[in-house]
């Protein structure tokens, strides 16, 4: 038997960090942009479009992450696609990711005053001048800080895809705790690495949060 | 090509999915009992306490919230045994759902608690009330209220998160899911079917505690 040194646990875990990451980006990324595409068709289109996204959105925030990954992952293999677990991973984290940015930037974009909406389309802006010139430049400022806050949720999220067996920071504990009989340190790391990626970014949330609204008391 | 779902093939396993429906809730209802007093403790440790105790439940809070609900679950079930804590999977999915609730519900309550005015505070000492008399009646009711729109949306959080649980084969709604398309090769069906119930799950105790907090916990 290969013995694990501590500095061997840390480095594999470390190696497979690097898919933690990347699942986080290309969710957050791909959700972003799915997100931010719903978000138009919701306020571009009719009541119809606005349901149906709603439909959407509740779909995904009132199911667990983990049955939308095994959906994902049998549900394409149902076409008879034979699809990899990054693959799955991605699709779900993907849609996912975008049901809940969708709904957060729709948030941002009520907070807009009606009077912005109604002084822009007096002053004869077409809907695309009003949303560039009027609406999302204030709207933004309100969404930076719970997009931030939302990727935290993104990376946790990631860890879900161990269990239709990717291997990402998850998973490489789970593989290196089952041959070094030592899960007390292994899943400490893997804890501590994902607070090492996680922490940073709530901090950065948070200063964000107290910048757009000012000090609190 | 065509594909051929069969959904009898997992309905006709209710009896397990029945028993799933129950421990999800069980995991559910403790969670929010329990997980909600440990975190209006560490809201009022995390403001009022020695340094030391500030800086040790602040510890808790941020490693809670910034670690994944499996790893977690994981370290407990599979960590802690080596030292010495041998837990069988529903105790350990029973203690990570709670600490886990605890630590968001602790910023959450903090959050409420903040915000209290100070008038009322003083108000309420001057009436001979001791501190915890202040903290109970004048200082929670009013804060879980302002609150509780985020607690509610928590504990669902927390509720569809139980899923994990499964993976250390603790009976829940996922797990019976699980079993049923190990037994039936019905996958897609098998989780399919869970999601729904787990929707309907989010929908329903979404309604109760909207409908329960204001008549149990703070008034109308």
């Amino acid at each position: 038997m290969i013995e694990f040194s501590l500095w061997d646990i840390l480095r594999n875990l470390l190696l497979a960090l690097r898919w933690t990451a990347a699942l986080s980006l290309v969710a957050f990324i791909g959700g972003g942009l799915t997100g931010a595409l719903l978000l138009y068709a919701r306020l571009a289109g009719g009541r119809v479009t606005d349901r149906l996204i709603g439909l959407y959105v509740q779909l995904f925030q009132g199911t667990p992450l983990l049955m939308q990954l095994f959906l994902a992952y049998f549900g394409i293999a149902l076409f008879g696609i034979d699809v990899s677990a990054w693959t799955a991973a991605a699709l779900a984290l993907t849609l996912y990711t975008s049901a809940f940015l969708t709904e957060i930037w729709r948030g941002c974009v009520a907070s807009v005053p009606k009077g912005q909406w109604e002084a822009s389309s007096s002053l004869a802006l077409s809907f695309v001048e009003q949303m560039r010139y009027v609406i999302l430049p204030q709207a933004t400022r309100v969404a930076i800080a719970p997009t931030v806050g939302f990727l935290v949720q993104v990376i946790k999220g990631t860890a879900l895809a161990s269990v239709i067996g990717f291997v990402e920071l998850t998973k490489a504990g789970t593989m290196i705790s089952n041959t070094t009989f030592k899960p007390f340190t292994v899943f400490g790391f893997v804890a501590l690495l994902y607070f090492a990626l996680c922490f940073p970014v709530s901090l950065t949330a948070r200063y964000l949060e107290r910048k757009t609204y000012g000090p609190r008391h | 090509m065509r594909i051929q779902l069969d959904f009898a093939a997992v309905l006709s396993q209710w009896p397990l999915l029945l028993n799933g429906i129950a421990w999800t809730i069980a995991l559910t209802t403790v969670a929010t009992l329990i997980g909600m007093l440990l975190g209006i403790l560490c809201a009022q440790m995390r403001a009022k306490g020695p340094v030391a105790v500030r800086f040790g439940v602040g510890a808790y809070i941020e490693l809670i919230r910034n670690t994944p609900f499996i790893v977690q679950l994981f370290f407990i079930f599979f960590g802690l045994p080596v030292a010495g804590v041998r837990l069988s999977p529903e105790t350990a999915a029973f203690i990570a759902i709670v600490l886990n609730l605890g630590a968001y519900a602790a910023e959450i309550v903090r959050a409420g608690v903040e915000a209290t005015p100070r008038g009322q505070i003083e108000a309420a000492v001057s009436l001979a009330l001791t501190p915890f008399q202040v903290f109970t009646r004048v200082v929670l009711p009013p804060a879980l209220k302002k609150v509780w729109p985020a607690t509610v949306s928590q504990i669902v959080i927390v509720m569809l998160g139980s899923s994990v649980c499964g993976q250390i084969s603790v009976p829940e709604l996922s797990y019976a899911a699980n079993l049923i398309q190990s037994n039936n090769f019905r996958a897609f069906e098998s989780f399919i079917v869970a999601a729904l119930l787990y929707l309907a799950l989010s929908v329903v105790l979404r309604k109760f505690l909207n409908w329960a907090g204001p008549r149990l916990l703070f008034g109308r």
